[in-house]
């Protein structure tokens, strides 16, 4: 029945693990479950059991839901083991199995489609309109909805939208950059977004904005659902390379890593393959642009810091040390290395959702490092980090203590920007 | 089966006991090609969990296998026989420091790592430091005995444990040793379990030796144009009065994959082999005696010496050594690490013979290690679908040790028998020793209970990779 399903695990993969071990330690679901088949080696071996009909693909489901996919086992892993590529056919093929649209089929619809966007963009605004917010949290209407999205609910920023104007079409500048918005992104930190523009063009970038620019298609790839993500990439590819610029730069770690595995993501498509592989070529997280520019940070910011590395920045966009140097960079910056800041918040796309007692052990951890440090601002990557941090913070009860901001948005202090 | 899960179940209910199918694959391996599923996974956190569950396991009838974090090259925590696996990894978290008698207690499950972080937190030090430190269980390098570059100048896991809490196969409770330095009260059991491959007890406690962290170290490369010179030149620096706390070896096929993937500045492939020494202690001191290696190698011939001004530089010599096992992986995706020592004069004809068998199976066969105590791991990198690949692999093991065997060496000098190494045990010792030792095992487990299959091969058993049918 399943025998054509299971052809579709990248068994091949699995034979470059040489069961060392190496990864657990760096494996957010082990240090927190403390089982093997919640840790990288023991996945890689589920999956390869599981195409020589020693499991069946029932036993595989707990061990691949309950992966966070922040791939940190890929950057440890001594023999380059293809966990990433593992995962993600393990996740296909269940979805396959399952037959069923995930939970992020509302997701998705939201994302690919402006309109949808902006409504969900609405109903944040009026959720933080402040006589809203009143009357929700005295029904207690929030308390209808479960746990675990009456929490994120609490946490989320209030929605601001006022768009910059970038597009400009004279090329005056030393150098152009395409923006990436990201939905999510723009959804509920769009300040964020026109910070990064903002901090781009006063150092002499020049800023393109990519009006036709979709969703990334992160969270549909991570549920399995490819064909989707591929076509978002295509509309993507086809959007910015209407326009002659350096880079695609974008402030989202999550996303920069969908668009920079774009290439990865077709490479069975003849007629997109190179088309993708310029597209990678191009695509930039905001810190690698900032780290190499002659920063303006004039404004001292005198304050304990600590910062959390986005998984998908560090380990599949590889961008490790330029957050950290920026944040060096900064006057009067208490800078302390958040321990065992390279694993992952629990945040992972909708994983704090779906998975949400999983996902709060994984906090819990993270929440006990951060008191140990004692920061007053905890420094992000990533929309999706920076709501887990948020949510962190209030869990512990620490909002009187402990900010929470995008690397971008204390560059802009920094530099008197707003 | 069934009836003792349900036992377990009553004791260790918040899902610390599993007969799930994805559980028992995830123990049915470690880090040798095995693979044997168990029956059910336990993983106690407290000594008297694991009384129960031994004693459990006795009334049912069913085979134990302790467990730390799988990390075995040999087999060690395989579940031939089917049975319970003793899951160790769990109990990670009871640790205690005698700062003032330099004494670690710790429970079987601590990880290696973070018992050399707690000890130089006190300006202390433990110093065997297997390569596998960061995932290993202090239980499984004591049932292992495990070794690591800086037994050199430190010795091996069985020379920092003083005492032990053993659980044996009965039930019952016993503690070896103490908490002193010195004991020769009755037989030594504590060094009796160590190194027993979980065979003969199951360890619940360990009360380690720790000594004041040296206070710096400093770190030279020297390369070779033949074998023979670098061999000569550990036994030259080791009489030369200076005793390092590493000498690693590489051969040139190790050298190659590593610089090949990351070319490394001053350091040339044209070698024959490559030595790195390191040395540890006051600043003043190391000085002093890097002066006098580096007088001692001057008289080589064809040797080139590079002493590392820097810990960054230091870092980056090693560098290459921490690359060779993901480095070697890139002949093949399946690795044969073999491990055996042989007498430090003897390093050179070892090399040798590796080279000649190398040519005669044409594999994929590369050696490095820890010259410094004659410590070699040969590894073969091949492809484990390939049936008659491996076919000349098994066949090129069987003459590795006899090779190091008649070089006056030893099976194992670190990694342990386990599972693979046991159809060789008769070429090592006679009828009378390996008696001796079944004598020992027959009266403390006369069940066989505790991790079944081990170190006694069967009889007329032979070393296979793949079975012929
Ligand atoms: C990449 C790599 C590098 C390595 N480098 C080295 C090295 O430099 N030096 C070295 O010596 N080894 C090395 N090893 C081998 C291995 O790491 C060691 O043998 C280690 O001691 C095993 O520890 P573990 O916790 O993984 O135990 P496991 O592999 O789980 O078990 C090992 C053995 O110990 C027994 N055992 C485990 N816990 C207990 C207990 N509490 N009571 C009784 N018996 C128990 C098991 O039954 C088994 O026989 C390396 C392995 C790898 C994968
Ligand atoms: S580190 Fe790599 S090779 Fe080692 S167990 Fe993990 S995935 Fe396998
Ligand atoms: S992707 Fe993250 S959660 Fe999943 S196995 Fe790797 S380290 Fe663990």
């Amino acid at each position: 029945m399943t025998s054509n399903l299971i052809d579709k695990l990248d068994y091949d993969a699995t034979f470059d693990c040489v069961q060392c071990g190496f990864c657990l330690p760096s494996c957010p679901t082990y240090l927190t479950m403390k089982e093997e088949k919640h840790s990288p080696r023991g996945r890689i071996n589920l999956v390869k059991y599981a195409v020589e009909g020693k499991v069946t693909l029932k036993d595989l489901e707990e061990a691949i839901d309950l992966c966070l996919g922040c791939r940190q086992c890929e950057t440890v892993c001594p023999t380059d083991v293809k966990y990433g590529d593992i995962y993600e056919s393990a996740v296909e093929v269940l979805r396959e199995k399952r037959n069923k649209k995930l939970d992020t089929r509302i997701m998705s619809l939201f994302l690919e489609r402006n309109y949808m966007l902006d409504i969900m963009y609405q109903g944040l605004k009026l959720y933080h309109t402040p006589l809203i917010s009143t009357v929700i949290n005295k029904t207690k209407a929030l308390d209808v909805l479960p746990e675990r999205l009456g929490n994120m609910a609490a946490i989320l920023p209030p929605v601001k939208k006022e768009k910059t104007q970038t597009q400009n079409p004279f090329r005056t500048k030393k150098i152009t950059v395409g923006f990436f918005r990201g939905c999510m992104m723009d959804a509920f930190f769009s300040n964020i977004n026109d910070l990064a523009i903002k901090i781009l063009q006063a150092h002499d970038i020049q800023v393109v904005e990519i009006k036709q620019q979709t969703c990334c298609g992160a969270l549909q790839h991570h549920a399995g659902e490819m064909e989707k993500s591929k076509k978002l990439a295509k509309l993507n590819i086809e959007a910015l390379e209407k326009y002659d610029v350096d880079y695609y730069v974008n402030a989202i770690g999550g996303c920069g890593a969908s668009l920079i595995e774009y290439d990865h993501l077709l490479r069975d498509d003849e007629s997109w393959k190179a088309r993708a592989e310029k597209f990678v070529g191009k695509v930039r997280d905001i810190s690698v642009i900032l780290d190499n520019i002659n920063l303006n940070l004039d404004i001292p910011i005198n304050i304990k810091a600590t910062y959390q590395p986005s998984c998908h920045l560090q380990n599949v966009q590889h961008v490790f040390n330029e957050p950290e140097k920026i944040i060096q960079r900064i006057k009067g910056l208490d800078y302390k290395v958040l321990p065992e800041k390279d694993i992952c918040c629990g945040s992972a796309g909708i994983y704090n959702i779906v998975n949400y007692d999983a996902s709060m052990d994984i906090l819990d951890r993270k929440m006990s490092h951060v008191k140990e440090v004692e920061p007053q601002l905890i420094i992000t990557s990533n929309p999706g980090c920076h709501l887990q941090m948020l949510l962190g913070v209030k869990k512990e009860g620490l909002e009187e203590n402990i900010k929470v901001k995008h690397i971008v948005e204390v560059v802009a202090e920094a530099c008197g920007i707003r | 089966m069934e009836e003792l899960y349900k036992a377990l179940k009553k004791q260790l209910d918040d899902g610390r006991v599993s007969i799930e199918v994805a559980d028992l694959s995830s123990y049915s391996f470690d880090a040798s090609f095995g693979e044997y599923m168990p029956d059910i996974i336990c993983q106690p956190m407290s000594t008297e969990e694991v009384v129960h569950i031994v004693k459990l396991c006795n009334e049912y009838d069913v085979p134990i296998y302790p467990r730390g974090s799988g990390t075995s090259l040999s087999g060690g925590p395989l579940a031939v026989h089917g049975g319970l696996v003793l899951d160790f990894s769990r109990w990670d978290n009871d640790i205690t420091v005698y700062e003032n008698d330099l004494m670690m207690e710790v429970s079987p499950g601590v990880i290696t790592e973070k018992i050399h972080k707690v000890a130089e937190s006190y300006g202390l030090m433990y110093p065997p430091d297997p390569s596998s430190s960061r995932i290993s269980t202090i239980g499984g390098n004591l049932a292992e005995n495990a070794g690591g570059p800086r037994c050199l100048k430190y010795g091996v896991t069985k020379d920092y444990v003083v005492g032990l809490e053993v659980v044996t196969a009965n039930g019952d409770v016993i503690h070896c040793g103490g908490c002193t330095v010195k004991n020769v009260t009755g037989y030594d059991m504590t060094k009796l379990i160590v190194g027993s491959e979980g065979t003969l007890g199951i360890i619940t406690k360990a009360t380690l030796q720790l000594i004041p962290k040296p206070i710096d170290t400093k770190t030279a490369m020297l390369q070779f144009d033949d074998f023979i010179t670098s061999g000569k030149a550990v036994s030259k620096i080791l009489r030369s009065g200076i005793l390092p706390s590493k000498i690693e070896i590489m051969d040139k096929y190790c050298v190659d994959a590593v610089l090949s993937t990351h070319p490394i500045e001053n350091i040339t492939a044209d070698s024959e082999s490559l030595l790195l020494v390191e040395l540890d202690g006051h600043p003043l001191a190391l000085e002093a005696e890097m002066k006098i290696i580096e007088e001692t190698c001057a008289s080589l011939p064809g040797c080139k010496m590079i002493i590392a001004q820097d810990e960054q530089q230091a870092s980056e010599l090693w560098e290459v050594r921490k690359l060779v096992s993901p480095a070697i992986v890139k002949f093949g995706p399946t690795k044969i690490s073999e491990d055996t020592s042989v007498p430090i004069s003897q390093i050179p004809a070892f090399f040798e013979e590796i080279e000649r068998i190398r040519q005669a199976y044409d594999l994929n066969l590369v050696v490095f290690g820890h010259a410094g105590d004659g410590n070699l791991h040969p590894n073969i990198i091949i492809d484990k679908r390939k049936p008659e690949e491996m076919k000349r692999a098994e066949k090129a093991v069987a003459e590795i040790f006899k090779a190091s065997l008649k070089l006056g060496g030893t099976l194992s000098g670190e990694h342990g028998i386990g599972l693979f190494k046991k159809p060789f045990m008769y070429n090592e010792f006679d009828e009378a020793g390996m008696k001796f030792m079944k004598d020992v095992k027959q009266a403390l487990d006369p069940n066989n209970r505790l991790n079944p299959g081990k170190i006694f091969p069967d009889e007329n058993e032979r070393f296979v990779l793949v079975h012929d049918e």
